[in-house]
């Protein structure tokens, strides 16, 4: 098989987890709401014992998201997690104190209290989402860096092949653009979570009222930052990259690049407007029909809509990650990739992910059967 | 980029730090998963409470200390690239491979199996209650075995070829990350998990006698742990021995290290206990130790399997000396290993400049003189032999340490079998049930020392020979560097104590419940 097709299938596989990741963070929607949602100790309890036996999958797929990133895209892997150090640092410095929460909060003698645990659920609730979307930005608006291969070849000297702007991943962090997808991630994931909970304990008619009153308020807010973002990005000049035998030849600025690529290229924008649609009638029928199963018609719409922005950025002669400072390092999915060896030997292993998924499934069904109540969450911990 | 030595320095002591962590955790995951499980088959079969209540105590243990390995794991495989850049992209084509399979094959196992495990005691069958306790257990091995292949591989780097278009080494035999020190690591390690978790099952069960609760319970457990342990620490062993014959093959330097050895000879001693000498260095005549105690033969029987095997020390080595049949030969010296790597990298850089300009022939030229050179790439980054001796005494020791206590614990293991065929005895034993509690702490020093000589010993090289710590940073300040590490080993610190004070909490607080059936 072509090299070309091999890293075009792994961007795929990228965007899938990447849709993934974006869904399950609902854990972290429902986490940034426990001091408003979960007011009570029993209904945080009942909130969190609903998000605990799903945090692993979320924190799993952000493990694997990082693997695959490696095996097929080293590059970016190189360049971005050693350069937007701080970005990534706080990331999973947020991970780290979710990892850890779910199983000590409620155990006697957790040393700090059970509203440690809850502040650093809060934590990684909040900085989670916006810190990921943050990250997910700079796929179409950038980072300030530089790649120079030969580097490694300096003795004595700093031998780094990819080198970063000094702010390493703070200018990324407070960059508004960026910031206005990692607000839309967050409210995302708060109306998700307000979907998920709905559809996860059973009876509680007045905490169910006050989650689609919620999930309405979120979506909103959602919704605008989203359409802000994608203002924003259809508007962006990108780059237009020609690439020969995995080199960058030429770079070249490209006005409304990505409206572009959304508006010209049927596959993109059909799965974005299929994504948006499922989301915002998700929206439409959880708050107003009071319908139990909108979390599958949101979480569905939120995959599509994510896969659909993750080919935008990486598809189509273009750069998944720009470099504003010198663009012709811009990580392209055909300098940034692994050989054709290590992708053929990756997408043998890659037909295993349906069976991984369809046990997923097969066990979310088992343990979601029977809905949740305020006994079995107190009796857990 | 500041001071360059800073960076690397703080770099290896982030990465230190967190694979310490880890490995506080990781073993009694991999030993206790598979002890659950098996209790929980042996209920399930039997139908016996007894076994229903061991199951479901030590998995409760089992979950306080899976969490925070998760956490530790999260940051040690994104530490790849946030500190080690350069490392990322050099090798990124052949060590990415593992870390994703050990995603989409062990991480999803694990944390889908794990909430049936801890949540579905009410919501599924117990058939499938079992399965997912033993494929929790199995992914946690799996993911093990990726990680290991991974660490070996940097360890004995093969089956792979340098791109110089790319500035990276490209994978060319996948199946040649299964090297005999893959193998060795893998089941070594593994195992190591299984004697740790018996030997922590042993120390909290004797709580339990030492406060005369549970009686039952705890000699059940007791026993269980004993066996399991025994049979984990016999492996290990057994694979050690296989490791230390891996090591006298390929990474000579690391087994010299280990032994503080400078001057080979054959046969070779081994160095029972003793203290290096800090003003011993490879080119002087300091002796090796201040004080030792030497078992003749050992070492060639260790390294070589061969009761008269010619052992190199580090001086041997540098100088690129060694014995075979009994006759001395000169191979590449480490000063030689220092100048082929130069012009590597020259040839190298020569093929680049060759290439910018069209020039196809100079580019064969180049690429032809760079092939023969490339083995020793690595050493080009150094100026004096010395560089490339890992830290001896550190190595040493820790050696001397896991050996020690891994031999103690052998004794231990049949003791405590013993003990537990009489258990009036053990009952009345409180000096044995003290030793018990004191022998915990001490199987993770004998565990996290095993990791040490591994890690130290292979030192100054990410990928020996290929890649030194030096050339395989991230353009980071040190500063930065300096501040994560004291966050990281703060908020490590703080988990630390509350899973461990939540432990002894819950062990408190379950010995006080009736747990014999």
């Amino acid at each position: 098989m072509e090299l070309e097709y091999l890293q075009n299938y792994w961007w795929l596989l990228v965007s899938v987890l990447g849709g993934i990741l974006v869904f399950l963070l609902f854990v972290q929607g429902g986490q940034s709401m426990m001091y408003t949602l979960g007011r009570t100790p029993e209904r945080r309890n009942l909130m969190l014992a609903a998000m605990g036996s799903k945090w692993e999958l979320t924190f799993t797929t952000l493990v694997t998201f990082g693997g695959a990133m490696f095996a097929s895209f080293p590059l970016f892997y190189s360049t971005s997690f050693g350069g937007a150090y701080w970005l990534w640092i706080l990331i999973l410095f947020s991970f780290v104190l979710q990892a850890v929460s779910y199983e000590y909060r409620r155990k006697k003698g957790n040393v700090y209290g059970s509203s440690t645990y809850d502040a650093f659920l809060f934590f990684n609730g909040c900085f989670g989402c916006i810190l990921l979307g943050v990250a997910v930005s700079m796929f179409f608006f950038g980072g300030e860096f530089s790649v120079n291969r030969t580097n490694i070849l300096t003795i004595g000297g700093n031998p780094v092949i990819s080198r970063w702007a000094p702010t390493h991943g703070f200018e990324a962090i407070f960059n508004a653009r960026n910031l206005v997808l990692g607000v839309a991630v967050l409210f995302l994931a708060r109306m998700q979570a307000c979907f998920y909970l709905i559809n996860k304990i059973a009876g509680n008619e007045q905490l169910r009222s006050e989650l689609r009153a919620k999930a309405f308020i979120n979506g909103g807010i959602f919704v605008i930052a989203f359409l802000t973002f994608l203002t924003l990005l259809c508007m962006a000049t990108g780059y237009d990259v020609v690439s020969e035998g995995g080199r960058t030849v030429s770079v070249s600025e490209e006005p409304y690049k990505y409206f572009n690529a959304i508006t010209g290229t049927w596959w993109i924008g059909a799965t974005m407007l299929i994504g948006v649609v499922m989301v915002l009638w998700g929206w439409f029928i959880g708050c107003f029909r009071k319908a139990n199963g909108a979390i599958w018609l949101t979480g569905f719409g939120t995959f599509l809509t994510v896969i659909a922005l993750f080919w935008a950025a990486g598809y189509g002669n273009t750069a998944f990650l720009p470099s504003i400072t010198d663009p012709m390092s811009s990580l392209t999915i055909r300098n940034a990739s692994s050989s054709k060896f290590t992708l053929t030997v990756m997408s043998w292993v890659s037909l295993l992910i349906p069976f991984v998924l369809a046990y997923i499934w097969y066990v979310w069904h088992s343990m979601d059967k029977k809905k949740l109540t305020s006994e079995e969450a107190e009796a857990e911990h | 980029m500041e001071n360059l030595t800073t960076v690397v320095d703080w770099s290896r002591l982030q990465f230190a730090l967190t694979a310490i962590y880890h490995w506080l955790f990781v073993p009694l995951t991999l030993g206790l998963s598979v002890l659950v499980a098996i209790m929980e088959t042996i209920w399930l079969r039997t139908k016996k409470e007894k076994w229903l209540k061991a199951t479901k105590f030590w998995m409760t243990l089992f979950g306080i200390n899976f969490a925070i390995g998760v956490a530790t794991g999260l940051i040690l495989e994104f530490e790849f690239g946030t500190n080690w850049s350069n490392y990322s992209w050099f090798v990124g084509d052949i060590f990415g491979a593992p870390l994703a399979i050990e995603g989409i094959l062990a991480f999803f196992m694990e944390a889908t199996f794990i909430a049936v495990m801890f949540f579905g005691w009410k919501k599924v069958s117990p058939g499938f209650h079992l399965a997912s306790t033993w494929l929790t257990a199995i992914g946690a091995s799996i993911s093990a075995l990726w990680i290991l292949v991974a660490n070996a591989w940097m360890q004995y780097p093969v089956g792979m070829e340098f791109d110089p278009d790319q500035m990276r080494n490209v994978m060319e035999n996948f199946w040649a990350l299964f090297s005999g020190i893959a193998v060795n690591k893998f089941f070594h390690a593994v195992f190591s998990g299984w004697a740790l978790a018996g030997v922590f099952v042993i120390g909290v069960s004797c709580y339990f006698l030492w406060k005369k609760r549970n009686r039952d319970f705890a000699i059940l457990s007791i026993r269980s742990g004993a066996w399991f342990g025994l049979i984990g620490l016999l492996l290990t062993m057994y694979t050690g021995d296989g490791s230390a014959v891996e090591v006298a093959r390929h990474q000579p330097m690391k087994l010299a290290a280990m032994e503080g050895l400078y001057h080979g000879n054959a046969p070779q001693s081994l160095t029972a206990v003793g203290i290096p000498n800090p003003e011993k260095r490879w080119n002087n005549d300091e002796p090796e130790y201040l004080f030792d105690i030497q078992l003749p033969y050992g070492l060639s029987i260790l390294a070589r399997h061969k009761l008269d095997a010619f052992v190199p020390g580090i001086t041997d080595i540098i100088e690129g000396r060694d014995v075979i049949d009994g006759d001395t030969v000169y191979t590449v010296s480490y000063a030689e290993r220092i100048e082929r790597g130069r012009a590597a990298q020259k040839a190298l850089a020569e093929y680049g400049a060759a290439r910018q300009a069209g020039d196809s022939v100079a580019m064969n030229t180049a690429l032809t003189a760079f092939r023969a050179d490339y083995p020793y790439f690595g050493y080009g980054y150094f100026n004096d032999v010395e560089e490339a001796i890992p830290p001896v005494g550190i190595t040493f020791v820790t050696f001397r340490i896991m050996v020690i206590l891994g031999s103690y614990f052998i004794l231990f293991y049949l003791l405590t079998i013993l003990l537990t065929y009489k258990p009036d005895i053990l009952d009345r034993a409180r000096w044995f049930q003290l030793l018990a509690m004191v022998s915990v702490p001490l199987m993770w020093v004998c565990s996290e020392s095993g990791w040490a000589v591994a890690e130290m010993g292979r030192q100054p090289w990410t990928i020996q020979d290929l890649l030194p710590t030096c050339a395989a940073i991230s353009d980071i300040p040190a500063s930065s560097v300096v501040v994560t590490f004291w966050l990281f080993a703060a908020v490590f610190t703080i988990l630390l104590v509350a899973e461990v004070t939540i432990m002894v909490k819950y062990v408190e607080k379950e010995s006080q419940k009736n747990l014999n059936a």
